[in-house]
């Protein structure tokens, strides 16, 4: 066990000093690599981001209930009750007549305007924050329903089309990364398959001599399979470097863009669940494209 | 240890390169395989280390019948036997250590092992001291010699070769065919084919002569067959001797120690047990 463990720490190093040996070869393969680990790292930022950008979006899909004239105050507060025991909201406020006249008159300059009306033309109303668990197109839809069937409402305001086309444009990109990302590791398997074949090719010799002297295909096999995982690792550290390369050059612009919709958002970079997640497909895309190439090219070879 | 039950070796191309061939070999016996280049040595010893496989007939190497080792198996019955080429097959990228602890290595020795086991084989073939040399640095002979070292590490029940001596001058021959000697005196199986007849006169061991593909009677006068438990000839031991005491050692100690050593099977290589 002892001696197994050793053999192939041996076998991992010695990979990686016969990769340093041909360092511009090594250099643009991984480069290769990299790059095509990058695109969909990439494109998942697109997507994080975008989410953290939105997530006020629970809010952005408040009801606004409006009353029939006239409804008592009285009545209000019991809707406003009754509303507050469902599972599907989170808070309620009450804006009475008089309290949307003063704010009215506050902030659309039409004060001596609004002097000459002896009566209030605007009725009660209620605020539905919905929880953000039901903050949902579907779940919305039925809420506002709900409320719509009420008597004294007359009127239940929701704008849930941008919320359906921004989830709509989300879950698109979704599945294009996932198209992408499929295409790219077979890209990736290509890359890394292609390079061992060479590889194979070029010790063709000491693979004969190895089997000659009894090493099994298992055995001839190792060292390129873990050659395959160095590629990987180094694609997905070139990877990772670009996609924070990517993140420090939009930071600026993009803060500046969330400055102007008065919003605090900060781009994000790579966090540690999808870095990890990069640094194993790099693991697991090099390791299968070595495996696929020296199963196939390593079975032809045999002494004679 | 090897038999051969009327074999048969037909290539693709059609060509028979052994045809109806029975042959025994004792354990600890030693065999030189002689003839004319195509007449067949070669394919008997790709037999042997199943490089190839027989059209028809048996082949029992080591006990096991090598119609019955699936392509699995190969790598672990090739473990048994040393293979020594005529054109050594040695990597040139890595030094003469690395190049005699490969079969260690497949074989999944520790490291420790390894390194004591490599500089035993090495100062069989007098080359310790050697082992972080690369292959190129050494001459043809001491590169048969590498191969050599490499063929017995693993402690192999048969050894083989095919034309050892075959790029060496006759002095170098010599040597490495007592090399040969010594190994077979403390109970491996050697089997060696070579056509160089006046190297072969100077050792007294069984011959095996091939003919297109057939065994027929040797054409010369040495005695057919030589146990292992027979002394070596003076000749023979003369020239060994003679070897010896042109190539000393440094650190080596006084010769009876080393030629004790050498005829006892159980120190074989610094190990105990089997050989």
């Amino acid at each position: 066990m002892g001696a197994w463990f050793t053999r192939h720490m041996q076998t991992l190093v010695g990979a990686l000093g016969r990769l340093s040996q041909h360092k511009l070869a090594t250099l643009l393969t991984t480069l290769v690599i990299g790059i095509a680990l990058a695109l969909p790292a990439c494109l998942h930022l697109l997507i994080a981001n975008a989410q953290i950008a939105t997530n006020n979006f629970d809010r952005a899909v408040d009801l606004s209930v409006f009353f029939k004239r006239p409804t008592a105050v009285e009545a209000v507060d019991r809707v406003a009750e009754r509303l507050k025991q469902r599972r599907d909201v989170a808070s309620i406020e009450i804006i009475t007549a008089e309290e949307a006249l003063k704010e009215f008159r506050r902030e659309s300059g039409f004060g001596a305007a609004l002097d000459a009306l002896t009566d209030n033309p605007l009725p009660h109303a209620l605020i539905v924050h919905p929880k953000g668990d039901y903050a949902t197109a579907v779940h919305l839809e039925e809420l506002a329903k709900d409320i719509r069937a009420l008597p004294s409402v007359e009127l239940v305001q929701l704008d849930t089309a941008w919320v359906n086309r921004l989830q709509a444009i989300l879950e698109a990109i979704r599945r294009a990364i996932v198209l992408a990302a499929g295409l790219l590791a077979l890209g990736v398997m290509a890359v890394v398959g292609n390079t061992i074949r060479l590889d194979i090719q070029n010790r063709r010799q000491e693979i004969e001599v190895t089997k000659l002297v009894g090493g099994s295909n298992a055995f001839v096999r190792r060292p390129f399979l873990y050659t395959g995982v160095w590629y990987g690792i180094g694609g997905a550290l070139i990877a990772w470097l670009l996609t924070g390369i990517v993140v420090a050059v939009l930071r600026e612009p993009v803060g500046k863009i969330a400055g102007l919709y008065g919003s605090g958002f900060q781009i994000q970079g790579l966090g540690l669940d999808p870095t990890l997640i990069l640094l194993g497909a790099g693991i697991v895309l090099g390791w299968l494209g070595s495996f696929i190439a020296a199963s196939r090219h390593l079975r032809e070879i045999e002494p004679s | 240890m090897i038999r051969f039950d009327h074999i048969f070796k037909r290539y693709p191309n059609g060509r028979e390169a052994l045809s109806d061939l029975s042959l025994e070999l004792a354990g600890g016996e030693m065999a030189f395989l002689t003839g004319h280049s195509g007449a067949g040595k070669s394919s008997l010893l790709k037999l042997i280390a199943l490089i190839e496989r027989p059209t028809r007939g048996q082949l029992i190497v080591n006990g096991q019948n090598v119609n019955g080792v699936p392509r699995s198996k190969v790598p672990a019955f090739r473990r048994q036997i040393g293979v020594v080429f005529q054109d050594h097959k040695l990597l040139h990228d890595r030094t003469i250590f690395d190049n005699v602890a490969l079969p260690l290595i497949i074989a999944g020795v520790g490291g420790k092992e390894i390194a004591k086991r490599v500089r035993a084989a090495l100062d069989q073939v007098g080359l310790l001291g050697r082992e972080q040399s690369q292959p190129l640095e050494l001459s043809t002979g001491e590169q048969q010699r590498v191969g050599i070292a490499r063929a017995v590490v693993s402690k192999p029940a048969i050894l083989i070769a095919d034309e050892p001596t075959g790029n060496l001058d006759p002095d170098l021959s010599v040597e490495v065919m007592n090399i040969f000697r010594r190994f077979n005196e403390v109970g491996v199986t050697v089997l060696i084919a070579s056509h160089d007849v006046l190297l072969l006169n100077r050792f007294p061991v069984r011959r095996v002569h091939l003919e297109g593909g057939r065994i027929v009677p040797s054409s010369d006068s040495q005695p057919v067959a030589t146990p292992r438990t027979t002394p070596p000839a003076a000749d023979s031991r003369a020239a060994a001797d003679a070897w010896l005491a042109a190539n000393p050692r440094e650190g080596s100690g006084p010769r009876t120690p080393r030629e004790s050593r050498l005829l006892d099977p159980g120190k074989f290589l610094g190990q105990e047990g089997d050989a």
